[in-house]
């Protein structure tokens, strides 16, 4: 965009330096801590940790719940999705996506606040079953609450991407599958899904990742019963303020977010050399 | 005259209220290239979806074949739809492209591979099986269209403006293209354009639509020839409209001088629209013309020169071999074999309206 260098060099110099101060120095410093012990010496210790005990255990449970709460994302997005491409503009479109993102404006801890005053031992949901003389659930503190939690919280954030990928297809191109002989359900696995697949890849990034990465969401609904791998390093730092083990943890936890950019950046590259 | 295959009958339609479709009656025969030709917005491409099953007429049937399939969804008639900007499927390659309808139908293997050959052997892209759809030019990627639709061996073949997209030279090119393959497979074309001249090279006949009303239908001579209205006469090629009077059978009274012509039954000092064609103004010397007049403008356009001369307050736009400079005053004689008589519009609706296309 500018051909003079300097120009541009001056120009990215202000985000450059807060890259270097708050990104990459941070990052540096977590591999230093990660890859040493407290003497100093160079150790994989606190990166194989991950294998045992508390940590392992922590870090399938994040994996799995996360995993839940991606999978019940998408399918309560992906038919929303397939219905906002088709409202047309005047339809009210605008006004559908506005009320779904509406709980974004409000803050994450107090949506996630107001999770515990539904699910808990006395909370509004058990208060109705009472009322109806149905017998009350143990609901809080538990993994179904965290997930409850966290598709509340991420949904949003797939809704968006399968949105954008659907409207983008040519509404042709499905007249065209029907036109073939495909039916609705033939149409939609054959043509809409496969296309759509960015869409897809992406709403998963952005839903697994914070999935996978939150402290808050359990610590609220899960109380310090249920301990997913963000609670476990956090703790590290905060309570065991063992920064090499709570490093290393971070390194495992970095390693299966790369991964899944990795794949994410692949279906962009085809997608555009497909056009 | 062919059995007849398709039948819509007293077919309306409205979207957000626009009346787009009004009781309109077609008849398409079988082995026809049917061509409908209107402007934007005249309804043509509805009537194109209400017979591909994209669209369900507000009033009236689609007969096919004797059946009424109004209600029936796109999957299940027997026709495929060749769409302007070709909707292939960009994730799948060539040949599964092709492959897709008669793998829904769950043909055999065998069947599918010939029929992919076959299929680009017809369309002259033989070897392309596996490349993407993105790697082809648009014209390769409208042939490609074609076979996919082909393949499956509709009684119909619709396509909607398929050469919109293509330059001038390619439009050209597949308008013969289209006319082989029809040759070729022996089957119904339904084609929308909005090309008048892309309608007159390639159909049987012809359906000329504005404002959601069929204006004229017939062969393309007839419809060059005889336009029926001012509409007609104006869309299709270029012409001389001209408010006059009929005074009595073989006599029209233009703008104050009477010429003689072959129409009759208008009845006696009736209004009328005349249409005579740039190429039927024939420019001879003053003395022997019906009226005389001054040429004012010329163009030369290769095979002729296009003049304007200008004759009883009228602005006649002549296509001629000879050339006449600006200002020469010349005599205009019309034969009048090419003086053409119509009916002034009754309604409002069937108005003729100025056309820029």
């Amino acid at each position: 965009m500018f051909k003079n260098k300097k120009t541009s060099a001056a120009l990215s110099a202000p985000y450059t330096a807060w890259m270097t101060i708050f990104i990459i120095v941070p990052l540096l410093m977590i591999f230093y801590y990660g890859l040493t012990d407290s003497q100093g010496s160079l150790t994989l210790a606190n990166i194989t940790a991950i294998g045992y005990g508390v940590y392992f255990k922590s870090l399938l449970l994040a994996l799995w719940l996360s995993f839940l709460c991606t999978l019940i994302c998408f399918i309560l997005a992906y038919p929303l999705a397939l219905i906002l491409a088709r409202v047309s503009k005047n339809a009210g479109q605008g006004l559908i996506i506005t009320i779904f993102i509406l709980p974004m404006w409000m803050n994450f801890l107090l949506r996630t606040y107001a999770w515990l005053t539904l699910l808990e031992g006395n909370g509004i949901i058990n208060g109705i079953l009472s009322f109806l003389h149905l017998p009350t659930q143990h609901m809080i503190n538990t993994p179904t609450a965290i997930v409850f939690g966290m598709v509340y919280n991420f949904l949003p954030f797939m809704v968006l991407p399968l949105y954008n990928a659907i409207s983008r297809i040519d509404t042709a191109v499905f007249e065209a599958a029907r036109d073939l002989g495909a039916g609705r359900r033939q149409t939609l696995f054959r043509i809409t899904l496969p296309l759509s697949v960015n869409g897809i890849i992406s709403g998963v990034t952005m839903v697994f990742i914070p999935a996978l990465t939150t402290f808050a969401i359990s610590t609220l609904l899960g109380g310090s019963k249920v301990l997913l791998i963000g609670n476990v390093i956090e703790s590290t730092f905060t309570q065991v303020y063992d920064w090499h083990l709570g490093s290393g943890l971070s390194i495992v936890l970095m390693i299966f977010i790369i991964i899944n950019m990795i794949i994410s950046n692949i279906s962009d590259a085809r997608q555009e050399a497909e056009g | 005259m062919e059995k007849e295959l398709i039948r819509l009958e007293n077919i309306s339609k409205s979207f957000d209220g626009t009346l787009v479709l009004d009781e309109l009656d077609l008849v398409i025969h079988e082995n026809e290239f049917v061509t409908l030709l209107g402007p934007s917005g005249c309804g043509k491409t509805t009537t194109l979806r209400i017979i591909g099953g994209f669209e369900t007429p507000d009033t009236g049937r689609v007969i096919f074949d004797g059946k009424d399939i109004t209600d029936l969804p796109p999957n299940k008639r027997q026709l495929n739809t060749v769409f302007q900007k070709y909707a292939l499927f960009t994730h799948m390659d060539i040949a599964e492209n092709i492959a897709f309808g008669l793998k829904i139908h769950n043909k055999p293997k065998s069947y599918i591979d010939d029929k992919i050959k076959y299929a680009l052997k017809l369309v002259g892209l033989e070897g392309y099986e596996h490349r993407k759809p993105s790697s082809l030019s648009g014209g390769q990627q409208q042939r490609i269209a074609i076979a996919r639709a082909i393949v499956n061996e509709p009684k119909v073949l619709l396509l909607d403006e398929p050469l919109g997209a293509l330059d001038l030279k390619l439009r050209q090119e597949m308008q013969y293209e289209l006319i082989r393959l029809k040759n070729e497979i022996g089957i119904t074309f339904i084609y929308v354009t909005h090309d008048q001249e892309e309608a007159l090279t390639m159909s049987d006949h012809i359906v000329v639509m504005n404002q959601g009303y069929i204006q004229q239908e017939g062969s393309p001579e007839d419809i060059y020839n005889e336009p029926e209205n001012a509409f007609v006469a104006d869309f299709i090629g270029d012409s001389n409209i001209i408010d006059a009077v009929m005074v009595r059978d073989e006599l029209v009274n233009i703008l104050g001088t009477e010429f003689p012509c072959v129409d009759k039954g208008f009845g006696e000092m009736k209004p009328v629209d005349v249409v005579i064609r740039p190429e039927d103004v024939e420019l001879v010397s003053p003395d022997k013309g019906i009226i005389t007049g001054e040429v004012t403008h010329i163009i030369f356009k290769g095979v002729h020169y296009e003049m304007e001369v200008t004759a009883l307050g009228f602005e006649w736009l002549v296509h001629s071999t000879d050339m006449f400079p600006v200002g020469q005053t010349v005599g205009i004689w019309v034969d009048p074999y090419n003086i053409q008589i119509m009916n002034k519009p009754e309604s409002e609706d069937e108005e003729a309206i100025p056309l820029d296309v």
